[in-house]
């Protein structure tokens, strides 16, 4: 047995070969959490006594759904062979949104534990990290956990996972993050089998970031890892995108809870605080050099968060908008992707047009808003973005169906994805259906053991974002998974549907839809509001519309009748009552021309009937 | 009047009311409202103050209720002059419930006796009684009408008998043309009262009733789409599923036929559930409540009104009894309007009926709704060039949203 390191290697003076970066790549429930707390209470680093159920993840709501979006590294002392090693667990985030920074997080590793529950096998999100981490050339150690479930059948998966990485099924270790069985044995192995980091230790500083979190008392905190040289303490760092520099007020690493150290050597990690407030200003991906000593070449790989759709976002409460302003202002400083800009909805009133990377990060972000700063909002169907150019050659990037040129189309590009699906074999016929309603092209498809699939096709992102993972799940009885990445444009035939009451347009109604969806999108938006919207005192016709052709059409038809056939002595007082309440009712209603739409109608006409739960992907 | 009495401020026992029920009184007629809370059985959809024998104990008896009601009389008599009104004479009465007539003839002549000792009658007072088809007979209206009473209102509801049995109307639709021809005989104005929209009931069937109502050839006709109250047993069979629910457009259907048969038989209307056959014909007691005139309010339950004070009764006849055995005012509740809520009411009652409203009432804002409402077919266009709110048919069906235009801010 292992016993705990006696001594730790101190940090800014750690000699690479004692160093070990990983990783732990897994499915959302497959217990990388539980692992994790597992490994902080044998190395030592955290008391028993101290130990929060699942560490690492910090914020609420990530505890609440049981996903980890904020990664952060964790050094270990480990002891083997009479020698104590650095071992620096780097936390990825689990969701199919945030790829980019999960490859950051793989960057900084030599090495890769594949955690999957042996009960249920590999999903297709560590699927794709694996890949990912595979391309990295990570050094892969495979795990099934949760070996003392009773549903566990560690033989079928093991068998599993060596297909896929190669190697033998008896080499796939397992362990139970609940009772402790195997991790020793995993720290150990990730000690034997992961290459130490190599850098040059006299060449100019460079460092990758791979995580940057706003804290309110210290301001940004900033993750990395050193590649060449060394960063000490007081020194002014410059960040290569933008040149930008900074003083180093403090550096160090956690274990788990931060320590200052006297700097960070080659292949260490630790974080960076220089006073910025705005993690724009530490971007993920970034290489951080020394402003009297810069290194001349950036260490690559780093890009801008692109935002991948859009959404308005718009109070229930016309006089909370200065509140989102201030809300979203705020969460910006700890998320570098969210982008957002004013909007004016015709219906809505004043509100804001939000990109997110993905449709978990929508949700996130509006939960956050709802909850942290009490605010109810109507958030519009969430949508791509265009390219459309124009029969003059310009080129309108179209982040809002409201913007959509009105003027001749010669071509509208749209964003597509490749995505990985894996499934038990008897869904294959249901999935193949639904990714072909859906535009999907086939790419191909594998038999990862037995009865188990994986298909990857190329779709419109448009396809997916509504409610297609909802659909999967319901066509596979839960038993899908999803990954997709983003996969450059495609010329597609699309068109605006408008919506039409009483003929005045409802721009937050507008959507861009595929030729062939037009028709159903439209029947089904009318049939939608002609539920949701009272009778008033005309007719109301509610009409699809593409350009000026109508597409689809329903009638509110006129109320007949609106008055109490009584009013006597008695009844007067009631009756005014009644009247006086019907006339603070009216306030609540968003008039569309002479129309009075209630503000239910919105925000039932824009969700999703089976939009809940669509976030664990 | 509604079983679920509004919020209002608390009375004082004295019954004394605020100066403002005094101001411009001599303007305003003053009428009498009498409230019998008494029924042979409890109908379904009804949810007025009402009671049947079986469910009143002691001290709130029918053969007391007279002498109890007098005394609410007398002390109305005090009340009034100190209050600062001046004494005028009763230009209407109106005996409603409940089922007036219950009560034996010679009661309702004793209460109306005792109104006419305190304050005597208008010349041409108007007095009705309700009255259950099958609670009369030729002595009890001969009564009546030696006694004073001028205008009986029968309660037909409907002639087809499975809408009766659905209504739980006892009586038979054939005692409804004799109940009439003895009113007629006996000297009195007969309005019949219909009520349409019952679950059940077809376009034909109501076709049956309002004919049969032309038929027996009364001043008066009143028709009001079944409103289902909560609470009552008729609002439990919907909620259950027993009956069919109530449809909006099959009462503006049956409204609409109601004004086509009404208007072909010689009835003008004059207030949207009304109807007479004449100007002279309509219920100037009624007229009053839309009007804004004075009006006391008698018996358990019963709603006042006095220059914009607005007051109504303890509901239970054993408490109203109580209180005004120990010469205490059995008034529960009471509001004061303000000016800018006198105007709301005025608006909201004066455009039910056929005089209208002068546009010059309304603020700017509702004067600019007058060409919208022209414009949509609500309101008379030449009334309103003439410088009368008057509702068209279409109107009428829509007339609380009317109001609310003309009330727009």
């Amino acid at each position: 047995m292992s016993p705990m390191a006696r001594t730790a290697p101190v940090p800014a003076a750690t000699d690479p070969a004692i160093i070990r970066n990983f990783c732990i790549i897994a499915h959302i429930d497959h217990g990388k959490s539980t692992l994790a707390d597992r490994m902080l209470q044998l190395t030592g680093v955290v008391e028993q006594r101290d130990m929060k159920a699942q560490y690492l993840d910090r914020m609420d709501i990530e505890r609440e759904r049981g996903i980890t979006i904020k990664s952060q590294a964790v050094r270990l002392p480990w002891e083997l062979d009479g020698r104590t090693y650095a071992l620096n667990m780097i936390d990825t985030p689990g969701h199919v949104d945030f790829t980019y920074e999960v490859s950051r997080s793989l960057a900084a590793c030599e090495g890769a534990v594949l955690l999957v529950d042996a009960a249920q096998g590999i999903e297709a999100q560590t699927l794709a990290n694996l890949y990912l981490a595979m391309e990295n050339d990570l050094t892969i150690i495979p795990v099934l956990n949760k070996i003392d479930l009773p549903a566990a059948q560690p033989e079928k998966y093991a068998a599993e996972l060596a297909n896929l990485i190669g190697g033998d099924p008896e080499d796939v270790l397992k362990v139970s993050g609940k009772t402790g069985m195997g991790v020793e044995d995993l720290l150990d192995k990730i000690v034997r089998d992961l290459p130490a980091p190599v850098g040059n230790a006299d060449a100019p500083a460079r460092a990758m970031i791979f995580d940057s979190v706003y804290d309110t008392y210290r301001g940004v905190v900033t993750y990395v890892r050193v590649v060449d040289g060394e960063l000490k303490p007081r020194e002014r760092i410059q960040m290569m995108s933008t040149r930008a520099s900074h003083e180093l007020l403090e550096i160090g690493v956690s274990s788990p809870e931060p320590v200052p150290s006297k700097g960070l050597g080659v292949g260490e990690v630790g974080y960076l605080i220089t006073g910025v407030k705005d993690v724009r200003q530490s971007k993920v991906g970034d290489t951080v050099t020394t402003l009297n000593n810069p290194a001349p070449e950036s260490l690559g790989g780093y890009a801008d968060p692109k935002p991948m759709v859009f959404s308005g976002l718009y109070p229930i409460d016309g006089a909370d908008y200065p509140v989102l302003r201030d809300a979203l202002d705020k969460l910006k400083l700890n998320d570098a992707a969210l982008v957002y800009e004013p909007e004016t909805s015709a219906a809505l009133g004043f509100g804001f047009r939000v990109g997110f990377l993905g449709l978990l990060h929508l949700e996130i972000t509006r939960e956050r808003l709802e909850r942290d700063f009490n605010l109810d909002l109507i958030s519009t169907a969430p949508n791509v973005v265009y390219e459309v150019t124009l029969e003059d050659k310009k080129v309108v990037t179209v982040t809002n169906p409201s913007e959509y040129p009105d003027g001749k189309v010669s071509e509208v590009r749209e964003p597509m994805v490749s995505a990985t699906i894996l499934a038990p074999n008897e869904f294959v016929g249901a999935i193949m259906e639904l990714c072909q309603g859906r535009r999907g092209d086939m790419k191909g498809m594998d038999y990862l053991s037995e009865d188990r699939v994986e298909l990857r096709y190329r779709l419109p992102l448009a396809e997916i974002v509504f409610d297609f993972f909802d659909l999967l799940k319901s066509k596979t009885r839960g038993y899908a998974s999803l990954d997709w990445k983003a996969d450059g444009e495609q010329v597609a035939d699309l068109v605006k549907v408008d919506i039409l009451l009483q003929g005045e347009q409802v721009d937050a109604f507008s959507a861009i839809t595929h030729k062939d969806k037009a028709y159903s999108y439209g029947v089904m938006m009318t049939g939608k509001l002609r539920e949701l919207i009272p009778r008033q005192q005309f007719e109301v016709p509610i009409q699809a519309a593409i350009g000026s052709r109508i597409i689809a059409r329903e009638n509110i038809r006129a109320i007949r009748k609106d008055v109490l056939a009584k009013c006597y002595g008695g009844d007067i007082s009631r009756k005014r009552k009644l009247l006086e309440k019907q006339k603070e009712g009216k306030k609540r209603m968003k008039m569309v021309g002479r129309v009075e739409v209630p503000q239910e109608a919105f925000i039932a006409a824009l969700s999703s009937d089976e939009s809940k739960d669509k976030s664990k992907k | 009047m509604p079983s679920v009495l509004p919020l209002g401020d608390p009375a004082p026992a004295d019954g004394l009311l605020p100066p403002q029920a005094a101001a411009g009184a001599q303007d305003r007629d003053f009428c009498l409202y009498v409230h019998i809370p008494f029924c042979s059985v409890r109908c379904g959809y009804c949810d007025f103050n009402t009671y049947t024998a079986k469910e009143l104990g002691s001290g709130a008896s029918q053969d007391e209720y007279a002498g109890t009601l007098n005394a609410e009389l007398d002390l109305a008599a005090k009340v009034l002059p100190a209050s600062g009104l001046p004494r005028r004479p009763l230009s209407t009465v109106f005996f409603g419930g409940g089922t007036p007539t219950l009560l034996p003839a010679s009661d309702l002549a004793a209460i109306l006796g005792r109104a006419t000792e305190l304050w005597g009658l208008a010349p041409a007072a108007e007095v009705t009684t309700e009255a259950n088809p099958d609670s009369v007979t030729p002595e009890s209206l001969q009564t009546l009408a030696a006694a004073g009473f001028t205008r009986v209102s029968f309660g037909m509801q409907s002639a087809v008998p499975h809408v009766l049995k659905v209504l739980d109307r006892t009586h038979d639709p054939e005692r409804v043309p004799q109940a009439v021809r003895w009113a007629r005989e006996a000297g009195l104005h007969v309005s019949l009262d219909l009520i349409y929209g019952t679950p059940g009931e077809s376009v034909a069937d109501w076709e049956t009733s309002l004919d049969a109502a032309i038929d027996c050839q009364p001043d008066h006709i009143s028709a009001y789409a079944l409103i289902v109250e909560e609470g009552t047993k008729l609002a439990a069979q919907i909620r259950r599923g027993e009956v069919p629910g109530i449809d909006d457009d099959d009462h503006a259907t049956k409204y609409e036929l109601a004004e086509a048969r009404l208007a072909a038989a010689g009835f003008g209307w004059y207030e949207v559930s009304n109807w007479a056959r004449t100007e002279a014909d309509r219920c100037r007691h009624n007229l009053s409540y839309w009007r804004g005139d004075d009006w006391w309010g008698a018996g358990p339950g019963a709603h006042s009104h006095m220059g914009g004070v607005r007051w109504w009764n303890v509901k239970h006849p054993a408490a109203y009894g109580q209180r005004l055995s120990t010469g205490v005012s059995p008034a529960a509740g009471r509001e004061t309007l303000d000016a800018a809520t006198r105007k709301l009411e005025h608006v909201m009652l004066q455009t039910r009926i056929i005089d209208g409203l002068r546009t010059q009432e309304l603020g700017p804002q509702g004067r600019n709704a007058v060409a919208g409402l022209i414009a949509d077919g609500l309101v008379d266009g030449p009334a309103a060039f003439d410088g009368t709110v008057r509702l068209t048919l279409q109107g009428r069906l829509l007339a609380d949203a009317v109001v609310r235009r003309l009330l727009e801010d």
